[in-house]
């Protein structure tokens, strides 16, 4: 029987989708100087999971990067290999590479080959330097006084003999062996060593790579059977691999060294938490088709054996002692094997210890001897933790969207189903029905409550758009020669789902033009007396029903001279004495930019138009707060969510209208004298000092009203984009939430309406687009037609 | 958008008339205007139901009624006998609605009566002859004879997505 995988394809980018974003999120977070160990085994996971992910689905490309990117990590991880900057740029790189290629296989977007090859060339560049450039820790302790020599004798253009490898081989008829002794000549200087049992071990000093030598012995045997350590130079790994024995053997007792075959992972989880009854266990990377545990207990080997034969066959087991001594992992004692033992071969049964030892993970510990010392004080936290997150298990499922609209439309329904019931039985006698009328307000609590969880089912916070700028702010500050530093506040606040897709883009913009224009260059800012690290935050929290979300740098603020003779050169209406609010939204005007250059970031004065167009579509509101030499503070208010909107309900003649609460300002009955008719320009009403342009909803509408003077009728003040005007109604019925329902979706846009609701008694009313209707009512005024 | 959808529902349009000539039979929702009869396919019929109040849309033609809600979903009514001039349009108790599901959109028109389902063989179904009538040939299946009766068979898909009825933005911005 086959399985049809392409069923899981989905979850498997999706779930690639969120595990990369994830990791670029750790990874932006990570102190170099000091990784927390979580984090850096979270970035593994996460390509563990993708390659797995990727291997299952023969995404070969994914996987071979995965595969030395993960390699990478987990030498790092275990404190093999010192982190550095460049490690992150290159996982950021390859975070890139495996967003792209996982792109290709879900969309089939096309997959730059080269830098695919790149990233994979670099990526292995590094795990081959291992530590060799790695930032060593401070120079504080003798021990790294000793070592440093060393780590630096690793880098391969200062060992002018190339690097030194072990080839431990299986065993192998003797010509063959000899066969492959003279293919290996070819490389460099070989010396063999023969083992018992027949197998034999090559000490091979070449220039080639590991790859280069794997395919050489290839030819003879199976490349899964060799195992091939890296070392410096000859003698030095044997100390190193003496250090790794002894880091990993416990303070107390005798430790044992476990190998299984063929066993699955959930058995190894089994084997694994069963044997921590008896001691600490260290898991070893996988060699062929053979696991490996490293188990330091006081119990004896009959009781590990009896223990594992729970889980496993005791064929398939063996356990070893090992024999070397070296128990207390202080870093003096550590020293001491640095400088001293170099017998490999001696301390440790040598077909034993070797093959425990992968090749990636022996090279990793021979050149960061410099690091060992503090290591080993880190080692048990650092396991800890490891099991402590290991254990957390996901709290989330994955629901389709439409599922969860449908649900909100159902509760929907239920609300207005039980808002019927309570209008129908609020009529009833409370003595005669006190049981029915209980139930019923039951009802209406649970029904409210119910409401109020769905709807939250929408909401996300807020880190889903800010997760996306530290890596953006990042890249974008190296390439302008700045100094950022990143801030997010709020990120937990959540918000509706439609409304986080669509503030993206504004967002993005905004942020790009803070680090363009807002932060000076280091050296501006050291000159203007400020800290020459600018500081950009994004923030994001509620202010009654609605999201304030916050961009703020402390850069160089607008210039309002520059803005003004801009706008004036550009032919826009401004005069010099206009307060800052209104210069500010001069920048929002389109083809607007101040930006003295334009770079490649921005400047080309496209987007702060576009902008404000999005934000206002979403019903939300910019506004700028700017101090020259202080910086700017950009700030937009948005709706909680699209789907319930604050609305007030206005009646003209027999039809009842919702407006939009948040573009009322005030409602009025005006007096007779302070309408005025303009010729040609409709009428205006005089409220207060202001003179507003008066829109008749039913000359807009064709509607037979009640009332065609102001006067008798009611005004609501509307407010949009800062023009006022009002609208003339007959009469305000009440104010309500409403469920917002799209019109399009079985009919079409209707200029003037933005969509429709379902009222209390199940009717449907139409909700008004404010600023559609003051444009439109321009249109009507300034037609001479229409007069 | 447009051409997909109308080029979709020809497609089905034809599909249908040749699957009825092949499974002998499909079935029609019989339903009257005025003093004629038509017919519809049964399957892109979801239900009948009641005349009920409907919430005007500013500025739309005289044969949109509006638009009601339909458990949560706001479906706009067209009454057909104002759209093809048949009948009076009166409305009472006896007056219907056949919501139909036409592409996942859901559309109501008024009609005078549903009267019955009939099944109609290939052979019961003639060629429209061109009539000059309100309903233009291009949105007629053709004429089915069942006794009797003569049902004049919509071609509903067609008609409804066409830029006459007025139901599709694309149309609109088109003019």
């Amino acid at each position: 029987m086959t399985i049809d995988m392409s069923q899981f394809y989905q979850v498997f980018f999706d779930e690639s989708d969120e595990l990369l974003a994830e990791a670029e999120r750790l990874l932006l977070e990570l102190d170099i100087e000091n990784p927390a160990s979580e984090d850096l085994n979270a970035i593994f996971r996460a390509a563990h999971s993708i390659k797995g992910g990727a291997a299952t689905f023969g995404m070969n490309d994914m996987t071979e990067i995965t595969h030395v990117l993960e390699n990478l990590l987990d030498r790092i991880r275990k404190n093999e290999m010192a982190l550095t900057a460049e490690h992150v740029d290159v996982f950021l790189a390859a975070k890139d590479i495996l967003k792209m290629q996982l792109d290709g296989h879900r969309h089939g977007a096309a997959v730059d080959l080269d830098a695919v090859s790149d990233i994979k060339m670099t990526l292995q560049n590094l795990a081959q330097q291992g530590g060799g450039q790695a930032h060593l820790p401070p120079v504080s302790q003798p021990v790294s006084e000793v070592v440093q020599p060393v780590a630096v004798e690793k880098q391969p253009s200062a060992h002018p003999a190339g690097k030194g490898y072990l080839i431990q081989l299986p065993e192998l008829p003797e010509k063959d062996v000899v066969a492959l002794t003279a293919e290996l000549e070819l490389l460099g200087i070989v010396e063999k060593k023969p083992l018992k049992d027949g197998k034999h071990i090559l000490s091979l000093v070449t220039d080639e790579s590991l790859d280069n030598i794997v395919a050489i012995c290839s030819f003879v045997l199976d490349p899964d059977d060799l195992i091939i350590t890296e070392q410096a130079a000859g003698p030095v790994a044997a100390g190193a691999s003496a250090v790794e024995a002894s880091s990993t053997a416990m303070d107390s007792g005798k430790s044992f060294l476990l190998e299984i075959s063929d066993l699955s992972d959930k058995d190894m989880q089994t084997l694994v938490s069963e044997l921590e009854l008896l001691g600490k266990v260290q898991q070893q990377p996988v060699s062929g088709n053979k696991q490996s545990l490293l188990l330091a207990t006081e119990d004896s080997k009959e009781n590990i054996l009896a223990v594992s034969s729970f889980v496993v066959d005791v064929d398939k087991l063996t356990v070893t002692q090992q024999v070397h001594a070296v128990a207390a992992a202080s870093p003096v004692s550590v020293s001491t094997f640095d400088e001293g033992d170099f017998g490999l071969f001696d301390s440790i049964p040598a077909p034993v210890a070797t093959p425990q030892i992968s090749q990636h993970e022996t090279k990793a510990v021979e050149d960061n001897n410099a690091a060992v010392p503090v290591e080993n004080k880190r080692v048990a936290p650092r396991r800890e933790a490891d099991k402590a997150v290991a254990s957390q298990e996901t709290t989330s499922i994955r629901v389709g969207i439409e599922k969860v609209d449908q649900l909100i439309n159902l509760v929907g329904e239920l609300v207005i189903t039980q808002a019927m019931i309570e209008q129908r039985t609020s009529t009833l006698d409370p003595m005669l029905h006190e049981r029915l009328l209980n139930s019923v307000g039951q009802l209406t609590r649970n029904t409210r409550d119910l409401q109020e969880a769905v709807m939250s089912i929408r909401m996300m916070p807020m880190d889903y758009v800010f997760s996306r700028f530290p890596r953006m702010v990042r890249d974008l500050a190296g390439k302008l020669g700045k100094k950022v530093e990143f801030v997010t506040n709020g990120a937990a606040t959540e918000l509706d789902k439609g409304l986080i897709e669509r503030i993206v883009d504004p967002l993005t913009h905004l942020v790009r033009n803070s680090v363009d224009h807002g932060i000076e260059s280091p050296e501006i800012r050291s000159a203007a007396g400020k800290n020459p690290v600018g500081r950009l935050s994004l923030s994001a929290g509620h202010q009654g029903g609605n999201i304030i979300i916050e961009v703020s740098d402390d850069g160089a603020g607008l210039n309002r001279e520059r803005i003004l003779n801009k706008a004036k050169s550009s032919g826009l209406n401004v005069s010099d004495n206009m307060p800052d609010a209104d210069v500010w939204q001069l920048i929002f005007a389109p083809g607007f930019s101040t930006a003295e250059k334009v770079t490649d970031v921005s400047g080309r004065g496209v987007g702060m138009d576009v902008v404000k167009r999005n934000i206002t579509a979403m019903g939300g509101v910019v506004d700028i707060r700017s101090a020259f030499g202080y910086g700017t503070t950009i700030s937009i208010s948005l709706p909680l969510t699209l789907a319930i909107l604050d609305g007030m309900s206005v009646r003209v003649g027999d039809e009842v209208y919702i407006l939009p609460l948040s573009f009322v300002m005030e409602s009025l009955q005006p007096a007779a004298d302070d309408v005025k008719d303009v010729t040609g320009q409709g009428r205006l009403v005089k409220v207060r000092e202001d003179y507003l342009p008066l829109i008749p909803l039913y000359q807009m509408f064709n509607i037979e009203p009640l009332y065609r003077e102001p006067e008798k009728g009611i005004l609501v003040v509307l407010q949009v984009d800062g023009k006022k005007a009002a609208l003339f109604v007959d009469e305000l019925v009440g104010q309500q939430q409403v469920v917002v329902k799209n019109l399009e979706s079985n009919y079409r846009k209707v200029a003037g309406i933005s969509g429709a609701t379902i009222l209390g008694d199940g009717g449907v009313s139409l909700i008004l687009d404010v600023a559609n209707l003051l444009r439109s009512s321009r249109q009507l005024i300034t037609e001479p037609s229409i007069h | 958008m447009l051409e997909p959808v109308s080029n979709r529902s020809e497609s089905q349009s034809q599909q249908s008339s040749q699957g009825g000539a092949q499974l002998e039979g499909s079935e029609f929702l019989a339903f009257t205007l005025g003093n004629e009869e038509y017919g519809i396919d049964i399957l892109k019929v979801q239900e009948i139901r009641g005349y009920e109040s409907v919430t005007r849309i500013v500025n739309a033609p005289e044969f949109i009624k509006g638009v009601i809600n339909l458990r949560g979903i706001i479906v706009p009514i067209v009454d057909m006998r104002i759209r093809f001039n048949l009948g009076t349009p009166t409305y009472d108790q006896f007056t219907v609605v056949i919501i139909l599901n036409i592409n996942s959109r859901v559309t109501g028109i008024v009609v005078d009566s549903v009267s019955d389902v009939t099944t109609l063989s290939a052979d019961q179904i003639k060629a429209a002859p061109e009539m000059g009538s309100v309903l233009s040939t291009d949105y007629l299946i053709g004429l089915g004879t069942l006794d009797d009766r003569m049902l004049i068979l919509i071609d509903i898909d067609k008609l409804m997505t066409s830029s006459e009825m007025g139901l599709l933005d694309a149309i609109t911005v088109n003019g």
